[in-house]
């Protein structure tokens, strides 16, 4: 009962999922919408509960432990602990019943997400520049035939793509285009044909019951 | 007879064969109206369109331009509707005869998707097929996969070396498929940190995930008799913001220095951040996505990398299950027959000259 009851529930879904693909039906559409629009969210909803649980547990732990950098813990709760009022009882954009506005200093949800979440994203975001240059530097060596195409194109394309290809001959951005377009989609399609059939078949293999590892401690 | 309206000295002919009808394939609340153009459409300047529930008074619902002979109507189903279509130049209008009543209705089946239908329904045969085969006791060949190959090493690595092994399933949700075979990875990596009392850090993206990982691992643990061993706190939510995870992942990256890095699920930009920053601490890197914009990045900085459907063979690899093996075979000769479809089709595509071939057009 305990592995046949989630797999049924599975079969069960699972056909839900498909046959709003072929019926049109508003009946099978109406289902289908109030299945993903307010199931799915209720379900993630208490899911978001357990994993905020599991977050401040980790780290009380720590603090209890005196674990490395437990510090830090201090001020993860202690944001969380913050923002979590300000959320729910600031309102979005200051209309709550707590007050998040001294002057023209504004402290709702809104702002910090704007002022902090935002910033601290793109900061990461453009340490990708610096990544690819170093991950590029490590990777296009001409250690082999393969390698050693794999520097050509790369070479060609970075310098087609730049001014300076015109400059140095008005073929080479028409060239490098063509790398793009060609060769380049005709690997990335191979891999989405591959991907797309595995992707059927690993979910009905999942909808059928064949496939059991996410149900924990292996398959039959 | 033709009603026309003059207008000074101008005369314009009406469209003709207003016809309505269902609009096919839908859920209903939709009519289709179709009309011969008028004989003077070089010289009209649109059509409108004119809609009645009773075939008495119509009012206008809609414009078309010239040379459009097609024209779809929002509808209530169940109601009856008639439709007059007028050709305009200038103040003139000339009014087609009304269409028959027409209703509209919802229908029990789209039959535009009846080839897709078919397609999964001849590919899951396959797979069936090579199901059973595999149920009867057949050998079926998987070719090796490093990346899966390398698991056995890559956990004793981090036993030997005293280490914790980071297992991230990247940013996807349970309903994305990349998401659920890193699931089932973990489940073995999980098994193998149980038999080897090895630390496992498994830091999570998505709530949902985070909850079916928690008792993956746990039952992984208890399937090889060391329940004791499973650490709640190894397995946790983070947050659900992209590069706050990134960073997270990073900063347990360079605090743990995990001997082993799993970066197996679904990736997007921060892919290279954790990748680049794992390879930095010296770790053994088995990285895994079906995301093809972001395997460059894993192939680059990783030591070993599972491109698209070896992720998903990962499980049927693992296990040697016979009936997941048989659903690897299918998927092959499903991608066979699809591989010979595109050549022949190519092929015929360059016989362009042959007239048999115009019976594609």
């Amino acid at each position: 009962m305990k592995r046949n009851f989630p797999l049924l529930l599975v079969f069960v879904f699972g056909v839900l999922g498909i046959i709003p693909f072929i019926i049109p039906h508003p009946v099978v559409q109406g289902t289908d919408e109030f299945l993903r629009n307010n199931l799915l969210k209720i379900l993630a909803a208490f899911a978001l509960i357990l994993g905020l649980g599991s977050l401040l547990r980790v780290h009380f732990d720590k603090i209890k432990r005196r674990g490395q950098n437990w510090e830090y813990s201090w001020v993860l709760i202690a944001t969380f602990i913050v923002t979590s009022i300000i959320g729910l009882f600031g309102g979005v954009s200051g209309t709550g019943i707590l007050p998040t506005r001294i002057g023209s200093f504004a402290f709702d949800i809104w702002t910090i997400y704007f002022n902090v979440e935002v910033p601290l994203g793109a900061a990461m975001f453009a340490l990708l520049s610096f990544f690819m240059a170093s991950a590029a530097y490590r990777a296009f060596r001409a250690r082999s035939t393969q390698a050693t195409l794999l520097l050509t194109a790369a070479f060609v394309v970075m310098l087609g793509v730049l001014p300076l290809g015109n400059e140095i001959s008005p073929h080479l951005p028409s060239f490098a285009q063509w790398i793009m377009d060609v060769p380049n989609v005709a690997g990335q399609r191979g891999i989405l044909f591959g991907v797309a059939l595995g992707m059927i078949a690993t979910a009905l293999k999942i909808i059928l019951g064949i496939e059991r590892s996410w149900l924990g401690g292996g398959g039959e | 007879m033709n009603i026309v309206m003059l207008a000074g000295f101008l005369a314009i002919a009406p469209p003709a064969s207003v016809r309505g009808y269902d609009t096919p394939d839908d859920g209903g609340r939709s009519i289709t109206l179709e009309w011969t153009l008028s004989p003077d459409d070089g010289v009209i300047e649109r059509y409108e369109i004119y809609r009645s529930c009773n075939g008495v008074d119509y009012e206008k619902i809609g414009v078309m331009g010239r040379g459009r002979g097609l024209f779809e109507d929002d509808t209530e189903d169940r109601r009856q509707y008639y439709y007059k279509v007028a050709a305009v130049a200038d103040t003139a209008r000339a009014f087609s005869e009304p269409s028959a009543p027409v209703m509209s209705s919802a229908q029990w089946l789209n039959r535009k998707k009846i080839n897709i239908i078919v397609a999964v329904a001849v590919f899951g045969g396959l797979i069936l097929l090579f199901i059973q085969r595999a149920r009867r006791g057949q050998k079926l060949f998987v070719r090796k996969i490093a990346g899966l190959q390398a698991i056995d090493d890559a956990v004793g690595r981090a036993t030997e070396m005293g280490k914790p092994i980071l297992y991230c399933p990247g940013i996807g949700y349970i309903e994305d498929i990349a998401t659920i075979a890193s699931l089932s990875i973990l489940g073995e990596v999980a098994k193998k940190c149980g038999q080897y009392n090895t630390e496992l850090i498994n830091p999570h993206f998505d709530p949902i995930v985070y909850t079916v990982a928690r008792e993956i691992v746990k039952e992984s643990y208890a399937s090889v008799g060391r329940p004791d061993a499973f650490d709640p706190d190894s397995v946790y939510y983070v947050t659900d913001s992209q590069f706050a995870y990134a960073a997270a992942v990073d900063g347990i990256m360079l605090r743990e220095r995990p001997a082993t890095n799993f970066l197996v699920g679904w990736f997007r930009a921060e892919s290279l951040i954790l990748a680049e920053t794992g390879a930095s601490t010296g770790a053994i890197q088995i990285a895994g996505t079906d995301q093809v914009s972001q395997l460059p990045f894993f192939v680059t900085a990783c030591d070993y990398t599972l491109i698209g459907e070896e992720l998903y063979a990962a499980s049927a690899y693992i296990s040697r299950e016979p009936l997941l093996l048989g659903a690897i075979k299918g998927e092959d000769w499903g991608k066979v027959i699809i591989g010979a479809i595109i050549i022949a089709g190519s092929i015929l595509g360059l016989l362009t000259a042959f007239p048999i071939l115009r019976l594609f057009d």
